[in-house]
């Protein structure tokens, strides 16, 4: 007897034949165990990076912003550049978790807990590079608006930089208590079956003394489901804001309204490329497979190449427009800046190109989108080569304006700017091997919640009910 | 915090806790709670426990975010410190909305998640009792308070006929209070530690 029903056509979301018990044990093992020596190797990499990041940036801090090589014209380079592919990145953990949550699709329990932790770690390094960029980063709070003794001098509302603070700090607030009211039961969970005082203890203060009564549960679920209201919204304008630092502007390539839409559908492509990167790991060390399962990377394959298509056609507006306004900054900018290949930066847009555009594409045959290798490729490539995009946006409308007098010659990044960037690698994987070993990497909850309807095993076992007569079926469902 | 008398009855199915919850309240058992390991839609209703108002508290802070942030930076950009931006109107809404907008959602959000919290008790270092340790595993428990008049043998025998798999009598704080979890019982202890 089910509670639940739902085709045998649809491919189960949770393979083999699990209880509620085998979800917990499955999912919890990884915490309980000892790290692998794999993951201590990762991890000291990752520690290794964030300190080389660390030394970067007091690089920077100590003698300023002239330990990178941007100048007058190119005023934005690296650092933007990884700011806008960092939040970018951020997104699509809160499609999974938000969007996906409203327009029910179920497959989104497998990897929402650890996609909504790559949103936090992401937004996380992202925010380091506007801060720094500051130059006099002791002086950062002076973006927030308080009662001061300089007048008071306000900060300008009318500025999308300012919209921005606003923006990323609400959404890496909102996007940590999404995360954290859903990963309380999981910590109870984790609590309950704890086997040291420590750990008992630990997981006692981080689950806030959950106990799973019904109304608890019925005010989470309802907590839940206004946060992701309010957070589709949220994400969404997150990036069009990011877009407005550039649309805004009268920089030729920047000044343009299709910037938000074309933004935000990047940011879901790069997003879920990096989450592809981060579970097809995840699933593999910690052997996961029957709860990410293939039919998630292939669900997360078709919003790529959707969200790719989407960017390109973009691409192709841009270059569109850039002709058919007659503008001749504009012309320049579009199809000499950018895509004549033998112009200084020509080769950073047919990067982009190839990696965002052309080379997607694969992912309209079935049989690449359900290749584990070839989505772990192809997520690497995404990724080059969203940030290739931003690359090209930000460095190829600046180093040559409006006057030729003011061009700059070309801009190449020191090694302190690769070092920032390398150290919010280091700074975004240490948070994530901390969160694999002491998280639960899959929502222990969620998947129980759907383990009845999509579980290989309860869905084999309603085989019955797809041949019964629909009069056979009322019959015996009636009484209840 | 008083102590009160519980009759606890484990459940490992949520189809027979349903049929179970019903005649229990039929014959006149007031459940205390039903403590499962996930959210089964439906129970509170079958509980009779009312709808959550979280969602209207929710719109309640969102327009408080709206109001704070209208009415912050209009008073500053008109009359605390009109800053002349180019000779544009000092009352520009159109260039406040994305503020207007994420003031609106961190507001519902933070506000949300505190009330959230306040009404469910749940803070770090509060310490609850649990029926069953199994209860954020895999067991449906249902508790349910004694009166002076409730016979708890009968009651065991009855929560038994209706499929529940175990039952106990238990005394119990039923409120919350500052405590650590490792001083309980640990059910797991004689586990191995083992490598991944």
């Amino acid at each position: 007897m089910h509670l639940k029903y739902e085709s045998q056509l649809r491919e189960p979301l949770v393979y083999g034949d699990k209880t509620y018990k085998q979800v917990t044990e499955d999912i919890v093992r990884p915490i309980e165990a000892k790290p692998t020596k794999l993951w201590y190797v990762g991890f000291y990499i990752a520690v290794a990076l964030l300190m080389f990041g660390v030394y970067s940036v007091y690089r920077e801090v100590t003698y300023g912003i002239g330990q990178w090589n941007l100048n007058k014209t190119v005023g934005w380079g690296w650092d933007i550049t990884n700011f806008v592919w960092w939040v970018g990145i951020g997104h699509a953990g809160t499609l999974i978790s938000a969007i996906l949550l409203l327009f029910r699709q179920g497959w989104r329990t497998g990897v929402n807990r650890a996609a909504e932790a790559m949103t936090i770690f992401a937004v996380m390094c992202a925010g380091q590079f506007p801060i720094f960029h500051m130059g006099r980063v002791w002086m950062a709070f002076f973006v927030l608006p308080y009662p001061n003794s300089r007048g008071p001098l306000w900060v300008n509302f009318n500025s999308p930089l300012l919209w921005d603070v606003f923006a990323i700090s609400t959404y890496f607030t909102v996007s940590l208590l999404f995360w954290y009211s859903g990963l309380i039961p999981d910590f109870a969970t984790v609590r309950d079956r704890a086997f040291t005082k420590l750990r008992k203890r630990l997981y006692g203060i981080a689950s806030f003394g959950w106990t799973g009564s019904t109304k608890h549960w019925q005010r989470h679920e309802s907590l839940s489901l206004v946060l992701a209201g309010l957070s589709t919204p949220l994400v969404l304008s997150v990036h069009t804001i990011v877009s407005f630092d550039f649309a805004t502007s009268v920089i030729p390539g920047w000044h343009t309204t299709i910037f938000p839409p074309y933004f935000v559908a990047g940011a879901i492509f790069s997003g879920f490329a990096m989450v592809q990167t981060l579970m097809i790991i995840v699933r593999k060390v910690f052997a996961m497979e029957d709860y990410v399962t293939i039919g998630h990377i292939e669900a997360m394959n078709k919003v790529i190449v959707l969200t790719g298509s989407i960017v390109g056609i973009a691409y192709l507006t841009e270059l569109f427009m850039g002709w058919y306004s007659q503008n001749k900054y504009e012309g320049y900018t579009f199809w000499y800046s950018r895509a004549y290949l033998f112009s200084p930066y020509g080769w950073s847009y047919w990067g982009m190109m190839a990696c965002n555009v052309l080379s997607p594409q694969i992912f309209w045959f079935r049989k690449m989108r359900r290749n584990i290798f070839v989505t772990f490729f192809m997520s690497i490539i995404v990724n080059i080569g969203m940030w290739f995009e931003r690359f090209v946006i930000i460095v190829t409308s600046l180093y040559r304006d409006y006057l030729p007098s003011s061009w700059s010659v070309y801009y190449s990044p020191t090694i302190w700017e690769i070092g920032f960037y390398a150290g919010t690698f280091g700074l975004f994987f240490t948070c994530f091997f901390l969160f694999a070993k002491y998280f639960p990497v899959i929502a222990i909850a969620e998947i129980k919640y759907v383990l009845k309807t999509t579980g290989e095993g309860y869905k084999n076992q309603m085989g019955h009910i797809e041949e019964q007569k629909l009069e056979e079926f009322v019959h015996e469902h009636a009484h209840h | 915090m008083a102590k009160k008398k519980f009759v606890v009855g484990c459940f490992d199915d949520e189809a027979v806790l349903f049929p179970a919850v019903k005649k229990v309240r039929t014959a006149g058992y007031k459940i205390h709670d039903v403590y499962t390991p996930f959210a089964v839609h439906g129970l509170d209703h079958a509980m009779g426990l009312r709808e959550t108002s979280l969602h209207t508290a929710g719109f309640i802070y969102g327009i408080t975010g709206t109001a704070t942030a209208l009415s912050s930076i209009s008073w500053i950009f008109t009359k605390d410190w009109p800053l002349n931006i180019g000779g544009k109107p000092h009352f520009a809404l159109p260039a406040w909305i994305p503020i207007m907008f994420e003031l609106t959602v961190l507001f519902a959000a933070v506000g949300m998640v505190l009330t959230f919290c306040y009404l469910c008790q749940l803070a770090p270092f509060v310490k609850k009792h649990h029926f069953h340790p199994r209860a954020t595993d895999d067991l449906f428990v249902m508790v349910i308070e004694c009166t002076d008049k409730t016979n708890t043998d009968d009651l065991q025998a009855f929560l038994q006929s209706n499929g529940a798999l175990e039952t106990k009598v238990e005394v119990a704080e039923d409120g919350w209070w500052l405590g650590r979890y490792d001083k309980d019982e640990m059910p797991f202890e004689d586990k191995q530690i083992v490598a991944a």
